[in-house]
């Protein structure tokens, strides 16, 4: 019997797996996100498992904001060649050079502008999946999540009236114009997520490692010095040890100081870490409802 | 979110999911948030969030409860909506928290949350007792054959700590308990709000022998909720690479799905059902690297030595333990959505990776919550009611009993045109296998 037994990590695995099948098996036009984040390097590996030795059976796609931090799109270019998928590039900036993202007067973050972005670019495609990284135990709104989270053909998410899930049985269903955003990283914490890193020995982008970088102090984080809301000349700038611990936009995503120069430091610094990731992203805490309001949207 | 002891990093040996449910009020949520919070898998920021919404609506005080109360629709109303996922690790186990909600409408939220539970929770306010929730919550435990349960007396701080009261909760629980399938039970005498006997032991309860909630949900032994007895691999997707350059992917054809059930090996016999063909696995492929070997709940792609009529929603099975195969089918169900169901009418049934027409041909009985007994010949099922029906099937479906195998015993109905999920159903043993004598199994 102990032969025939998974350990954690092979059990967030093979149900992973199950779900990125259903999703091959129920759909017709489904994509991946991918981001060259973490989360979204696992999702790639896990489709590679599911699918392999056949081609994915899925374009990716990556809504670029502009102000991604360069390492990371370099990294998912380079990804998406070396697996031999099909890479979809949307750029917010498009979408508002043709009026579908219209930011609000003085609005810089490009965060909610993803929204109408994204909502275009399946309209575009008529994807009626899109499979994403995100996991539960990031945020409280996220905690709710299905598996297979429902849209309607706005794009919303309406949490009071989600599918029951039950057992492994997914109600794939949808009509024409609706939509499905599947997590095969519900049940996924971000110390798993490393852990799989660390066993699959997959590359990530080398932001997630500690390098040196200018940053400036701003609302209580560390901030990259960029050219788009460059410093002002009452604002702390320094050089750091830095490194990402979760990646927003470059104007956003607060630096860490870290030492962690490989998987194994970083998994020894989440271990003793006193605070979540999503602690060092500006966006979410603006307020307490702030995730489940873009979500509500059609966020991820 | 995981644990900040050390010990996290060492290698975690397994899962734990398991779900809490109770009436409104007895305590889940602060209950989830004194093991976060006790176990020390909470954060700075948030610890801070919830200093900085007690100082705007709690007059000061920390409320464990808004920890897992989400949503802003239940901070407006005061109450859990949904089904909620929590997180946590010991450096003895890693632990899945389904919070499910306590009122009777949200029934469905509770079947949602368990399906998947190696334990539940229920929550029993000790100055109310036994209430009509906790027979239902339990019953449902019982239904979904969740293997242990602990049923845990919370608010024993304003009984005084009582020992009889805790006796007397107990024995009320144990009247209904040999009417259920549920062989493990615990009791335990629990303070949510002020931590007594969930981390940590209680000095107020030297009667109570152990464990504390916590070291209980670390050492329940959950043997293998995995049936290893008869194969059956449900295909998902077939696997053709249609590489025209490379000419062993160019034939390749692989069955890709997740283990269902039992053990297979290369060179075993196996069958294809509805096909009704026989063929030997050739290789167990996974991207790292075939296998001799594989099992249950492994997701794997086979190759077989014959090309056979094989699509998504076929089942490959093992030349042991035959499942049963049949469109007639009998099954409980606890109904999910305010439509009830409707005799006569049609759903989707979805049973592993297939997708079949149903037809509720007979509702055989009712459950009545307050007594737990059946009431024969109902007009109707309504939203959360638990009952016993006769479907028809226009294929035959190939299946096993719920309790002979949660995955090939369990099914979702899917209401046609607004596709909303309204029923989960678990299959009575069938009586009919399929017959392997001749060289064909054709259903
Ligand atoms: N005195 C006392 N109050 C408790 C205890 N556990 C929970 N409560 C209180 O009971 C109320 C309902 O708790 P809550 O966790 O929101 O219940 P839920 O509806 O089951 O999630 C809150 O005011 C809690 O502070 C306990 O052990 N003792």
């Amino acid at each position: 019997m102990s032969n025939y037994h998974l350990d954690h990590l092979q059990h967030l695995e093979t149900e992973a797996i199950h779900v990125m099948r259903e999703v091959a098996g129920e759909f017709e036009r489904p994509a991946l996100l991918f981001s060259g984040g973490k989360d979204s390097i696992c999702l790639l590996r896990l489709a590679e498992k599911a699918f392999r030795p056949s081609d994915l059976p899925m374009p990716l796609l990556n809504v670029d904001t502009g102000h991604h931090f360069p390492e990371l799109n370099d990294f998912r270019d380079r990804r998406a060649v070396q697996l031999g998928a099909k890479l979809i590039i949307r750029k917010v900036e498009d979408a508002i050079a043709k009026g579908i993202a219209v930011p609000a007067t003085g609005e810089v973050g490009r965060n909610k502008l993803q929204i109408p972005t994204l909502l275009a670019a399946i309209e575009e495609f008529r994807f009626d999946c899109c499979i994403g990284g995100a996991r539960r135990d990031e945020e409280k709104a996220r905690a709710k999540e299905r598996f297979f989270s429902f849209r309607d053909s706005f794009g919303q998410w309406d949490p009071k009236n989600q599918r029951p899930e039950i057992w492994n049985l997914y109600n794939a269903r949808i009509n024409p114009g609706e939509n499905m955003r599947v997590f095969p990283l519900s049940n996924w914490t971000e110390m798993d997520v490393w852990e799989y890193i660390q066993r699959e020995k997959l590359e990530v982008p080398t932001i997630y490692f500690s390098h040196r970088r200018k940053c400036v102090r701003r609302v209580g984080q560390w901030l990259p010095v960029t050219d788009i809301i460059p410093p002002k000349p009452n604002e702390e700038v320094r050089e750091l040890v830095v490194r990402v611990r979760t990646i927003g936009d470059i104007i956003s995503t607060g630096m860490i100081e870290s030492p962690a120069k490989s998987v194994e430091d970083i998994i020894t610094e989440i271990a003793a870490a006193r605070v979540t990731e999503r602690g060092s992203r500006a966006d979410d805490k603006t307020s307490e409802a702030a995730m489940e309001d873009r979500k509500k949207a059609g966020y991820f | 979110m995981v644990s900040a002891t050390p010990f996290a990093t060492h290698p975690v040996v397994d899962i734990l999911r398991f779900n809490t449910c109770g009436s409104v009020d007895d305590g889940k949520s602060t209950l989830i948030g004194r093991l976060l919070y006790d176990s020390k898998s909470l954060m700075e920021d948030q610890i801070e969030a919830l200093e900085r919404s007690a100082d705007i609506t709690g007059g000061g005080q920390i409320n464990l409860a808004n920890l897992t109360d989400g949503l802003r629709a239940e901070r407006e109303q005061g109450i859990t909506i949904d089904v909620a996922y929590r997180y946590f690790a010991t450096p003895r186990r890693k632990f899945i928290i389904a919070d499910t909600p306590g009122h009777v409408q949200y029934t469905r939220n509770m079947v949602t949350g368990a399906s998947a539970a190696n334990l539940s929770i229920v929550l029993v306010d000790a100055r109310a007792g036994i209430i009509e929730q906790s027979r239902r919550h339990t019953c449902i435990a019982s239904l979904l054959r969740i293997p242990h349960l602990v049923v845990a007396i919370n608010k024993m701080d304003l009984v005084g700590w009582s020992e009889a009261r805790f006796q007397e909760i107990r024995a009320q629980f144990e009247e209904f308990l040999p009417r259920l399938d549920i062989k493990d039970v615990k009791f335990i005498p629990i303070s949510a709000l002020n931590g007594d006997n969930v981390v940590e032991p209680s000095k107020h309860t030297p009667w109570h022998p152990g464990p504390t909630l916590l070291s209980h949900l670390e050492t329940v032994h959950i043997a293998s909720d995995w049936n290893l007895n008869g194969f059956r691999l449900p295909v998902q997707w077939v696997n053709r690479p249609n590489c025209p350059t490379n000419s062993r992917l160019h034939d390749f054809r692989g069955f890709s799905g997740q283990i269902a059930g039992g053990i297979i090996r290369v060179g075993q016999k196996v069958i294809a059902l509805p096909a009704g063909m026989t063929s030997t696995v050739k290789e167990i492929w996974t991207l790292d690297g075939s296998v001799q070997e594989a099992f249950c709940p492994q997701s794997i792609t086979l190759v077989l030595d014959h090309d056979i009529d094989i699509s998504r929603g076929s089942m490959i099975i093992g030349l042991d333990n035959l499942p049963g195969a049949n469109v007639n089918l009998q099954a409980k169900v606890c109904w999910m959505h305010p439509r009830p169901l409707q005799r006569g009418k049609k759903y989707w049934l979805k049973h592993t990776s297939n997708m079949v027409q149903a037809v509720v041909t007979e509702i055989e009985h009712r459950i009545d919550m307050a007594t737990l007994e059946p009431q024969a010949a109902p007009s109707e099922l309504a939203l959360n009611d638990i009952g016993e029906i006769q479907i028809r099937t226009a294929k035959p479906l190939v299946y096993d009993g719920y309790a002979t195998n949660r995955l090939t015993g369990s099914f979702i109905l899917i209401e046609q045109g607004t596709n909303a999920t309204v029923a989960a159903g678990m299959l009575m043993p069938p009586h009919e296998i399929v017959k392997p004598e001749n060289g064909d199994y054709v259903i």
